[in-house]
């Protein structure tokens, strides 16, 4: 447990020490979504329609920012293997890695995504699901993000290719999420696709961090 | 029979099984898929419902039929790789996945063609659609990522990783496009195939299915011998082969 | 062949594409790797050539 409080602790202290990058997520993403409102017409109703998603794929692509620093520093620096070789569990140690990244990367995501929302017009309740949506999606994003960023670890230039295997693995949780926001902005209750998205974020949860540890153990061999 | 498969199981034993046994499987599937065809083709008769567009049918689901199949042989060749660590495991998931990917895309392709006169759209966001596209997704995944590894064995076994989590990740979107569909009501939802097919019909389909079977069997094999050269360049068996074939 | 049989009952633009990917799918999955194999114990052999060389 201290082992894992440390990890966790160690990984904040490195990114406080560089505000500028993990700022460049939420900034991608008001960026992303400020360029969109300005290439649809003027009070296009569509873009309220349009607005979950909007507001879900820009998440989306944020959280791959940085998905790629989460092992890759460490395995620059050799704190990989020492991470590997401690009496720890690893998937434990990996999941406390990424559970600091999402703190770090996706909660501003999170605190931000409704106020988007609001911005492109969606009504309250709308952007109320937006923010339960992103707060359970986005820790299964970081998951599925950290697996697919230990199994490039050990690719000089991963570049494209992350995207390429995060994005197909992500359409469950694109598909839920905007279907609670869809159903709450038709008055149907929202409950069952929450409920799916709190199941996804189960299975990724006692899944992923075991097969990126395989996935670490295997770039390091 | 556990000493025979061992015997098999090593590289040079199994490069020269399967250099006798490609050839047969491709002329096997090759055969059978003509007969599926001309049976597809000629002798079977239009649907008194779709007329002759359900014929695509003899490309089509064959195609579609692979790329599951080859998927699924692709995840148990990454279990058994990744807990016996038997590199013709290795060799299988590495060879499966633009074998499987290309069938893949045939099979989106042929139900686009076959989609648009039936029910006027090339394409519709339906559970299968949507899970095959997925699926051609988690194929050219697999594909990148081995290609972006100098070694191969790491290589192999990163994709066996990632085609491992991709198949749990595969019924997820089919079930999740359903029920998402479900929530809008009345989309459009088709059934391939139609209610029933008449014997007539069905045996071409078979056949082409057998042969497009035996087809990826040999193809598969073609390509785990080429990853079998690959690795084992500088191995004794490889030096004493390539003289005489190359010759 | 009889001109019916080509028109496909006005299925034509869709049926005999499928058929022509359908081959074309099939040709690539055999060619690629086969050209591949050729290429690869050509390869193999040069490299093997050079070593032997050194060797005696």
């Amino acid at each position: 447990m201290r082992a894992l409080a440390a990890v966790f602790a160690r990984e904040l202290r490195l990114a406080l020490r560089r505000p500028a990058e993990w700022a460049q997520a939420p900034v991608f993403y008001g960026v992303v979504v400020v360029l969109f409102a300005l290439a649809a017409a003027p009070r296009d109703p569509a873009l309220v329609a349009l607005a979950p998603s909007v507001v879900w794929v820009g998440a989306l692509l944020a959280a791959l920012l940085g998905i790629e620093r989460v092992f890759r520093g460490d395995l620059e620096d050799g704190n990989l293997e020492q991470l590997l070789l401690a009496p720890t569990p690893a998937p434990l140690l990996v999941a406390s890695k990424i559970a600091a990244h999402w703190l770090l990367t996706a909660l501003p995501l999170v605190a931000i995504g409704p106020l988007v929302g609001a911005a492109l017009g969606l009504p309250a309740n709308g952007c109320k699901l937006l923010f339960f949506t992103l707060l359970l999606g986005t820790p299964t994003l970081m998951l599925i993000g950290g697996f697919a960023g230990a199994l490039t670890v050990g690719v000089p230039r991963a570049g494209l290719l992350l995207p390429i295997l995060v994005l197909p693995l992500m359409t469950p949780v694109a598909i839920f999420a905007g279907g609670a926001v869809r159903a709450a902005l038709q008055g149907l209750p929202a409950a069952a696709p929450l409920y799916f998205l709190a199941a996804l974020l189960l299975l990724a949860a006692t899944l992923l961090p075991w097969v990126a540890a395989a996935a670490l153990r295997n770039a390091l061999e | 029979m556990w000493l025979w498969f061992h015997r098999l199981a090593s590289p040079p034993s199994f490069y020269r099984f399967a250099g006798i046994l490609a050839p047969w499987l491709l002329a096997i599937g090759l055969t059978a898929i003509a007969a599926g065809f001309y049976g597809g083709l000629v002798l079977a008769p239009a649907d008194y419902q779709q007329g002759d567009a359900f014929r695509i049918i003899y490309v089509h689901v064959p195609a579609a039929w692979l790329s599951l199949l080859g998927y699924s042989a692709m995840a148990v060749a990454a279990f058994v790789a990744l807990v016996w660590r038997i590199k013709l495991a290795e060799a299988v998931v590495v060879a499966s996945a633009p074998a499987g990917a290309s069938f893949t895309a045939l099979a989106l392709a042929t139900g686009m063609l076959w989609g648009k006169p039936m029910w006027g759209a090339y394409w519709v966001w339906d559970a299968r659609l949507t899970s095959e596209l997925v699926l051609l997704f988690l194929y050219l995944g697999v594909v990148a990522l081995n290609s972006a590894f100098s070694d191969p064995r790491a290589g192999a076994r990163a994709c066996a990783l990632l085609a491992l989590v991709g198949a749990v990740n595969v019924p997820i979107v089919h079930y999740s496009v359903v029920w998402w569909n479900s929530l809008h009501q009345g989309a459009t939802v088709f059934k391939p195939g139609g209610p029933s097919i008449s014997p007539g019909m069905l045996w071409p389909l078979l056949t082409a299915a057998f042969g497009f079977t035996m087809f990826y069997a040999a193809v598969v094999l073609r390509r785990m011998q080429n990853e079998l050269l690959i690795r084992e360049r500088n191995s004794l068996w490889v030096r004493e082969l390539v003289p005489v074939v190359a010759a | 062949m009889n001109p019916g049989f080509w028109a496909m009952g006005g299925y034509a633009v869709y049926v005999w594409p499928a058929y022509a990917l359908g081959l074309a799918v099939l040709a690539w999955n055999w060619l690629v790797p086969e050209a591949h194999r050729r290429a690869l114990l050509r390869r193999l052999d040069e490299d093997h050539e050079e070593t032997r060389g050194i060797g005696t």
